[in-house]
């Protein structure tokens, strides 16, 4: 559906791991002519703690922000694919499990009316423009960057519930990377998964996680990884040791999109990331 | 031991999954990003549970390493959705009264995340390392990231109540019992 109007759900990590996405995604998409209202008093979606503890919570806390959507009728945008995921994981038991429809319903104290259509933010941005009226804005192109698209798991997975296309080679990002003037590049860790909340508690394995993609991406030769998850980047962002490779930025596609787009903006975003994104911007001429 | 034990059952009914159509072909077990860190990897935990050897199952890290990423459930020939059987084991290993010896840690992360929610509402990430660092003695790691995350002003001091934070705690009080509550209830 083509809107420029949707109520938003920004998620815990705007304000605090994800600033950099929310920073650039709300530049960009004011940018492209989009109007955000923020939904009324939402709450934390429950990450994966909440279902890794209880389906029921898992799926009631998101089911609240649904509760919360309904009450205006817009569609919802999500930007933080974890929130996306899960939001979709409640409203697909809403709509297709009368049993646990009744539970949620009891739990959340309200009445699913259905209405409400929830979109990624990434579906936001290509229901509305194609690919090539894309590259018709922009106005610094990204020649010569080299870009691996990270999908991981959220946005892509389970297929019967997030509804994405291929989820075992999605090309959406591949696709508005080449529109914005840069190289896509193809690899075999586009839906491998980050690690998640590991990266808290086994240092280890997170950071052999992490090299394993970071160095797939590297081999390829790309210059960075392409990401619209927060987990995602700070996983790979923080965890990367650069003990067999080197070591790789890790950009939000809004953020590539405001380079492209020129947006004055942008240079607040980098010194929120680990990996350091200027010295590749300045070898590219695009900082 | 019956191949078809109660527990099997029950398994099944909770997560919905019919996981007597297993053939093992493996291919949970090849996609699985932890399958190297587990104690038993995922298509022997199906396995298990058709011989009913659930109280193994229920004590080894392997539910709790096991991130929820779906790539097992997408892969499956007969469609066994595994992330529905990991959500359910996971449930179950609360409810018996069996400490979990296997990973503490990621159980007080979760546990500790949830907490957080239920005070605030939304997710505050400060007051949620402290108490998950104080629990686990994990600190010197996490001390680390937070201050990589703290100067560059990506860790919020004050956090911020959401405003009908009475309609959360009732979801709480409703929708879920932490494993003490569960255990006080049974005594």
């Amino acid at each position: 559906m083509k809107t420029k109007e949707y109520a938003l759900y920004p998620g815990c990590t705007s304000h605090s791991t994800g600033l950099e996405y929310n920073l650039s995604m709300h530049a960009v998409f004011e940018k492209l002519g989009f109007e955000f209202k923020e939904i009324d008093d939402w709450n934390c979606c429950g990450g994966a703690a909440a279902s890794a503890l209880s389906n029921l919570l898992g799926l009631a806390l998101p089911a609240r922000n649904i509760k919360q959507t309904e009450l205006q009728d817009k569609p919802l945008a999500i930007p933080c694919p974890g929130c996306f995921n899960a939001v979709m994981r409640a409203k697909y038991a809403l709509e297709n499990d009368p049993e646990m429809k009744k539970k949620i319903e009891e739990v959340v104290g309200f009445e699913y009316q259905g209405k409400i259509e929830v979109k990624s933010i990434h579906e936001v941005l290509f229901d509305n423009f194609t690919v090539d009226e894309i590259k018709e804005m922009v106005v610094k192109p990204l020649t010569g960057l080299k870009v691996v698209s990270y999908y991981g798991c959220a946005l892509v997975r389970h297929p019967d519930i997030v509804k994405m296309g291929d989820h075992e080679n999605p090309i959406f990002f591949d696709e508005l990377v080449e529109a914005l003037g840069a190289e896509p590049v193809d690899w075999s860790y586009k839906t491998d998964c980050c690690g998640a909340d590991l990266g808290m508690t086994h240092k280890k394995i997170s950071e052999n996680i992490a090299d394993k993609i970071c160095g797939g991406a590297v081999e390829t030769g790309a210059d960075c990884i392409l990401t619209a998850c927060g987990l995602c980047q700070i996983n790979l962002d923080i965890k990367q040791t650069g003990t067999n490779a080197r070591k790789i930025p890790v950009v939000y596609f809004s953020e590539l999109m405001g380079i492209a787009f020129d947006l004055p903006k942008r240079n607040k975003w980098w010194s929120k990331h680990i990996v350091d994104v200027k010295p590749l911007l300045k070898e590219k001429g695009l900082l | 031991m019956r191949p078809e034990s109660d527990i099997m059952k029950e398994v099944m009914e909770r997560s919905g999954q019919d996981i007597t159509k297993c053939y093992q072909c493996l291919k949970c077990f090849v996609g699985c990003p932890l399958a190297p860190y587990m104690e038993y990897k995922p298509n022997q935990v199906i396995r298990m549970l058709q011989y009913g050897q659930t109280d193994k199952i229920l004590e080894s890290n392997t539910i709790w390493l096991c991130v929820s990423c779906k790539t097992c459930g997408v892969r499956c020939p007969n469609d066994i959705d595994l992330m529905h059987v990991m959500d359910t084991l996971r449930e179950m290993s609360q409810e018996t009264k069996k400490q979990y010896k296997a990973d503490k840690k990621i159980v007080a992360l979760h546990e500790e995340f949830v907490r957080n929610v239920k005070i605030w509402g939304k997710l505050h990430e400060a007051t949620f390392f402290m108490p998950y660092m104080a629990r686990t003695l994990d600190i010197i790691d996490n001390a680390g990231q937070g201050i990589k995350l703290f100067i560059r002003l990506k860790l919020p001091l004050i956090p911020k109540k959401i405003k009908h934070i009475k309609e959360i705690r009732k979801l709480f009080k409703k929708g879920y019992k932490t494993k003490k509550e569960l255990a006080n209830n049974e005594n």
